[in-house]
């Protein structure tokens, strides 16, 4: 698999860019919570925007706009697209 | 049936099959959440068309413009200064509509108990104690609610609130709390019970507890009308009348965000002492803005809130007023009881920039935030001044009859503020936290910041002689 190389976390995406899910580096409720949201490997993620202290920032997944902080996105790596 | 295969009869053997499956495939819940969203897309792929980007690029233009770096947050600000500005401005007429009405029909209560020879006791307890607190409560606090809960309902309606969460959650990040739990603060305004029980949308169970204990620092819907009047008839008193509303709503604003400082400030100490623990995750949607359902804002506002909220103040503001009646008219000497514990408290209160009365009135108002200003007022009004009061003009006399300066103004604002949740609240804390140790702390921090805030501000003042 090329996706090894490539992965980056999703905390450092840029806004307007899209990704792809490769995998999620999470435990215990939040890994349930963001399964549940749909995050699921292969899903694209668009960065839309940031608060603005910077953090949080709001991901596009499946048409909902979902809000992570960078500890959180940090965990999960994605693919740029 | 194969012989290979047991037939399985009992739910704990059923359970132990799915945990030895479970355990042997580490990543089953994922593969079977994979698994769903990968059914639905197939389903919905071919099924489903989607219109035009147009909804969302509105969603984004809001977007832009509320959570931008430089109006995210003057904006909330100016949302909440106009929310109060309008309760303000329009609550004076109608309460002055419905003060003049219940006290007319207080006058003529009294003409009819006096026909029918009742006793003078008799007229006391019902007339003047329960008759005239309940007078009091609705024609304070109806036409503010009336009016600030169908706006904040409609704040909350857009879908306004989560960007709200979404631009301070940094904040709470450094507290080591949850971004969420502004959201059980805006409940809080409405009334500190329903945001203690709201705290449940909080998952961590240490960041649920900061927020439990410190929603009290929001100012509840019981509190506002004493924090409104107040801040109407001293700080608008100040300047020429065509300002005054602006100003006392400006007054309150700055109150509120007092408040929402202090709750940082008690949530980051509790992370580092009694509640220690690193900051966990947060997951939070923005879903887009709708049209609001006015239908169904007015009736949420009105019947679910304003009614509710009212009623549960008539029922413990009805025989306040007939205790606070006794109280103030035994008497024991030359003093009514209430003379007596005041004076008690006279030494204190003093201290932090109030007066016994007021004290007394904030202890008696354990119940019920509602009616710390009914008590204050039946108090001062028994101590010889017999006024008809209803309107602003005629509170303000009252007050300043009783030496009420900016001082004790200050400091009554900031002690409704900052001091101790109504029994309600308590309540719901202890069935939340189901601990009493929590249950007493969710007293004590907030009487202690009242207490040390109110000492402080009170001595300064007469320190540096602006009294």
């Amino acid at each position: 698999m090329n996706t090894a190389l490539t992965t980056i976390p999703l905390s450092t995406l840029g806004i307007g860019s899209v990704c792809q899910i490769v995998s999620l580096n999470l435990q215990g409720l939040l890994r349930r919570r963001i399964l549940d949201l749909g995050m699921v490997p292969g899903t694209p993620v668009q960065c839309i925007r940031k608060s603005p202290t910077g953090d949080p920032v709001a991901y596009m997944v499946r048409d909902t706009l979902i809000a992570l902080r960078s500890e959180d996105a940090s965990q999960i790596h994605v693919n740029p697209m | 049936m194969s012989a290979a295969v047991k037939p399985m009869i009992t739910l704990e053997e059923i359970c132990a099959e799915a945990e030895k499956i479970r355990l042997s495939n580490p990543n089953l819940g994922d593969k079977i959440v994979s698994d769903i969203y990968h059914n639905a897309e197939m389903i919905a792929g071919p099924a489903v068309s989607k219109n035009s980007t147009d909804s969302r690029s509105w969603d984004h233009k809001l977007d832009d413009i509320l959570t931008s770096r430089l109006f995210g947050y003057p904006i909330m600000f100016a949302l909440l200064s106009i929310i109060f500005w309008i309760t303000i401005a329009g609550a004076n007429v109608p309460s002055q509509m419905i003060a003049d009405t219940l006290f007319a029909f207080q006058d003529q209560l009294l003409i009819w108990f006096e026909l029918a020879g009742a006793p003078s006791w008799l007229t006391g307890i019902v007339v003047l104690g329960m008759f005239r607190g309940l007078a009091w409560v609705i024609a304070v606090m109806l036409p503010p609610m009336a009016i600030f809960f169908p706006l904040f309902t409609l704040l909350e309606d857009l879908g306004y609130l989560p960007r709200v969460a979404f631009n301070l959650d940094n904040m709470f990040k450094k507290c080591r709390a949850c971004g969420k739990q502004i959201l059980t603060m805006c409940m809080g305004f409405g009334c500190n019970a329903a945001g203690v029980v709201s705290c449940r949308i909080i998952d961590s169970p240490r960041e649920r507890l900061i927020a439990v204990l410190t929603n009290n620092f929001v100012p509840c819907n019981g509190r506002f009308p004493t924090l409104i009047a107040i801040a109407t008839i001293f700080m608008g008193g100040m300047v020429v009348s065509e300002l005054q509303t602006a100003v006392a709503s400006l007054v309150v604003t700055s109150l509120v965000v007092l408040g929402i400082f202090i709750t940082f400030a008690v949530s980051w100490a509790l992370s580092h002492t009694l509640l220690k623990g690193e900051a966990s995750s947060m997951v939070l949607e923005l879903p887009p803005y709708r049209k609001p359902q006015l239908g169904a804002i007015f009736y949420r506002s009105l019947i679910d809130r304003t009614i509710f909220v009212l009623k549960r103040a008539i029922i413990m503001a009805a025989p306040a007023g007939a205790i606070t009646w006794l109280l103030a008219n035994i008497y024991i000497g030359e003093i009514s009881i209430i003379g007596h514990l005041a004076a008690w408290l006279q030494p204190f209160a003093y201290a932090i920039g109030l007066d016994g009365f007021i004290l007394l009135a904030f202890i008696l108002g354990l119940p019920a935030n509602e009616i710390v200003m009914p008590i204050l007022l039946m108090c001062y009004l028994s101590t010889g001044q017999m006024m008809e009061f209803g309107t602003l003009e005629e509170l303000r006399d009252i007050l300043i009859n009783n030496n009420w300066t900016w001082l004790t103004a200050v400091c009554t604002m900031l002690f409704c503020l900052l001091h101790w949740p109504c029994t309600t609240t308590l309540l719901s804390a202890y069935k939340e936290t189901g601990s009493k140790k929590w249950t007493f702390l969710t007293f004590l921090i907030p009487t202690i910041i009242a207490f040390t805030v109110c000492f402080l501000v009170a001595q300064s003042a007469r320190l540096l002689n602006l009294v």
